[in-house]
């Protein structure tokens, strides 16, 4: 048998971002994969060291966009840590609110892009109008749809009302009951279980190994996920994490589909439960220390590494992202695979190259 | 085939799922986090905003009296807008509109 | 969520490294942070059960340090990315791109970034100066 190689990207109309791989092939089967990383790189963690502790949160923000808010929490967290700020608690569920809204945002656009890799277009457009509710509502509570900008170190910068409380809730039925009714053409339908089911797995041993995070792994069966840690006024919420346990493409897009209809439910609640209060307390001083904070992603759990000294400037900011652990995950599912499914499978770990490499 | 006639007659005679822009323009939200403007009567060239620029696209000079700002490294965070303590920075609803070229806003007014 | 932070050597690294796999942890990255022109200080950071626990290694830029691609393969990545950034080399990488990961072959300058950072007093804000002076 001969074996050829042929490059996968950088340019492909299923991924969204540049990623290289050079696979080397035997008669339509994949027998490795060897990874090529360095087209979007910006040099952002250097950008950290230039600019003062405060600016930080904005480029950190840029780091990915999907995700935004998230990563801008991640670094709050870490810096009231080192200083032993104290976020009121009202802050603290306003910034829950939001990071769901996000996780929402995030999933509904991996499911209409899902549906586009199978060629299923119609389905696509129709989860992309769901997501422009969720959009609206960032617009309205915030002033942007997509780097919401709305952390500050010590809490938020802005505030819900009862009546935008109200108008939230009332958007988020209108996105349930919507999304209820594509279920069945998602999960249940012929031809997406055929282009699905049974690709790309990654048994429940390989994914621990490989360090696998978030959906890729909870999709195999291992049940960890970094809310359970409580931080951010999730402690005061009702919250179990959803897992599957195939392990295959079928798996991570019901797990996707479950888990917007979860944050619809933690909004619910963090709503009917947030306390009145002040949103922000005033940070006087300079960080001087080292501190780890991680929290949940979109994509799996975001880790963060500050060390600062007590200038202006941050010594050193380190952030892995999930995409990043998940390439490594990636490269075990594809030996044995065919060269046609190709595309799905690597959609279905969710790459945000631009996370990959800041 | 049944089934699918139902739904072709369905969206035959159901509205559109999309807006007609431009003919229908959603109005903007309020608060929306839109161009920058500053009120250069109001303006005291206090320099906090260009301290506090994360891209650092304002520059302030005290002594002779001028704000300048560019537009487009600005990322339209709104913190200038924030703390400004004369409160004369403020953002429209709308954004800024294409341009053929790059320009500049140099804004002037005695020095205070 | 309580950390511990263990110092090691770089002759017991692999050895560490291994009992902690053997106890079930998931590999979750490395950070390496400079101290000054020529010292860096690598952390592991290593998760079981929401419970994080970190080595930290110190080493010279200009000795190997072992690598643990052998013990977790998902650590390859992370450590030519190390190689990439600051410049140091590991011994026994299982996939080692010779700092060609996010550079191409053709580029000379290893590390490729042009600036270094001054540390100056509080008060004044860092500068960037340019080190090869293009």
């Amino acid at each position: 048998m001969l074996k050829t190689i042929i490059p996968f990207g950088p340019q492909h109309p299923v991924l969204p971002e540049p990623l290289h791989l050079k696979l080397t092939v035997e008669d339509e089967v994949i027998k490795e994969a060897l990874p090529a990383l360095g087209f979007i790189h910006r040099g952002l963690e250097m950008l950290a060291n230039i600019r003062d502790f405060h600016q930080t949160i904005q480029v950190v923000e840029r780091v990915c966009g999907i995700c935004s808010m998230m990563h801008a929490m991640c670094y709050c967290q870490g810096i009231e840590e080192i200083m032993g700020i104290e976020v009121p608690p009202r802050a603290k569920f306003l910034r829950i609110i939001w990071s769901e809204l996000h996780r929402m945002h995030s999933h509904l656009l991996w499911l209409g892009r899902f549906a586009d890799s199978f060629g299923f277009e119609s389905l696509f457009m129709q989860f992309w109008k769901i997501r422009e509710k969720v959009l609206d509502i960032n617009e309205a509570t915030t002033g942007n749809r997509v780097i919401v900008s709305v952390n500050v170190i010590g809490g938020v910068r802005r505030d819900l009302n009862s009546e935008q409380m109200r108008w939230i809730l009332s958007g988020l039925s209108w996105v349930g009951d919507e999304i209820g009714r594509l279920e069945t053409t998602l999960l249940s339908d012929y031809t997406v279980k055929k282009r699905t089911v049974g690709k790309g797995v990654l048994p429940k041993e390989r994914a621990f190994e490989l360090g696998a995070a978030g959906p890729t792994a909870r999709a195999s069966g291992i049940a960890q996920d970094m809310r359970m840690l409580g931080y951010s006024a999730l402690d005061q919420l009702d919250f179990e994490p959803v897992v599957e346990t195939d392990g295959d493409c079928y798996a991570r897009g019901k797990f996707r589909f479950c888990e917007v209809l979860q944050s619809i439910n933690l909004i619910r609640q963090a709503i009917s439960v947030i306390p009145e209060g002040e949103m922000r307390v005033k940070v006087k001083g300079r960080p001087e220390g080292e501190s780890f904070s991680r929290i949940e992603q979109s994509r799996g759990e975001l880790f963060y590494y500050i060390k600062a000294n007590g200038s202006k400037n941050l010594d050193r900011l380190r952030i892995r992202t999930p995409s990043f652990a998940n390439i490594p995950a990636l490269l075990g599912m594809l030996p044995g695979m065919w060269l046609s499914d190709l595309p799905v499978v690597v959609l279905s770990i969710d790459p945000c190259i631009s996370c990959t490499e800041r | 085939m049944f089934k699918m006639t139902r739904n072709v007659l369905k969206n035959l005679f159901s509205k559109k799922a999309t807006r007609q822009y431009p003919r229908v323009a959603r109005k903007p939200f309020e608060r929306v986090r839109g161009a920058l403007f500053n009120d250069i009567e109001k303006c005291t060239f206090c320099s906090v905003c260009a301290l506090k620029c994360p891209s650092q696209c304002i520059k302030v000079d005290k002594k002779v009296g001028t704000w300048t700002y560019d537009p487009f490294a600005c990322v339209y965070c709104g913190i200038c807008v924030d703390i400004c303590p004369a409160r004369s920075l403020h953002q429209k609803r709308d954004y800024r509109n294409p341009v053929a070229e790059h320009e500049t806003i140099l804004l002037k007014d005695k020095p205070k | 969520m309580e950390e511990e932070v263990i110092f090691v050597s770089s002759d017991i690294l692999v050895g560490e490294v291994a009992k902690i796999k053997v106890k079930g942890f998931r590999f979750v990255t490395m950070s390496c942070v400079e101290l000054d022109g020529n010292t860096v200080n690598i952390l592991y950071h290593f998760d079981k059960d929401l419970m994080l626990k970190h080595l930290r290694l110190t080493a010279s830029k200009d000795s190997a340090v072992p690598s643990i691609s052998s013990v977790y393969f998902a650590a390859f990545l992370v450590e030519n990315e190390i190689q990439d950034f600051f410049g140091i080399r590991f011994k026994g990488l299982v996939l080692d791109y010779e700092r060609t990961l996010y550079l191409d072959e053709e580029v000379k300058i290893k590390p490729f970034c042009r600036y270094t950072l001054e540390k100056s007093d509080q008060k004044e804000p860092v500068t960037p100066k340019n080190a090869t002076g293009s």
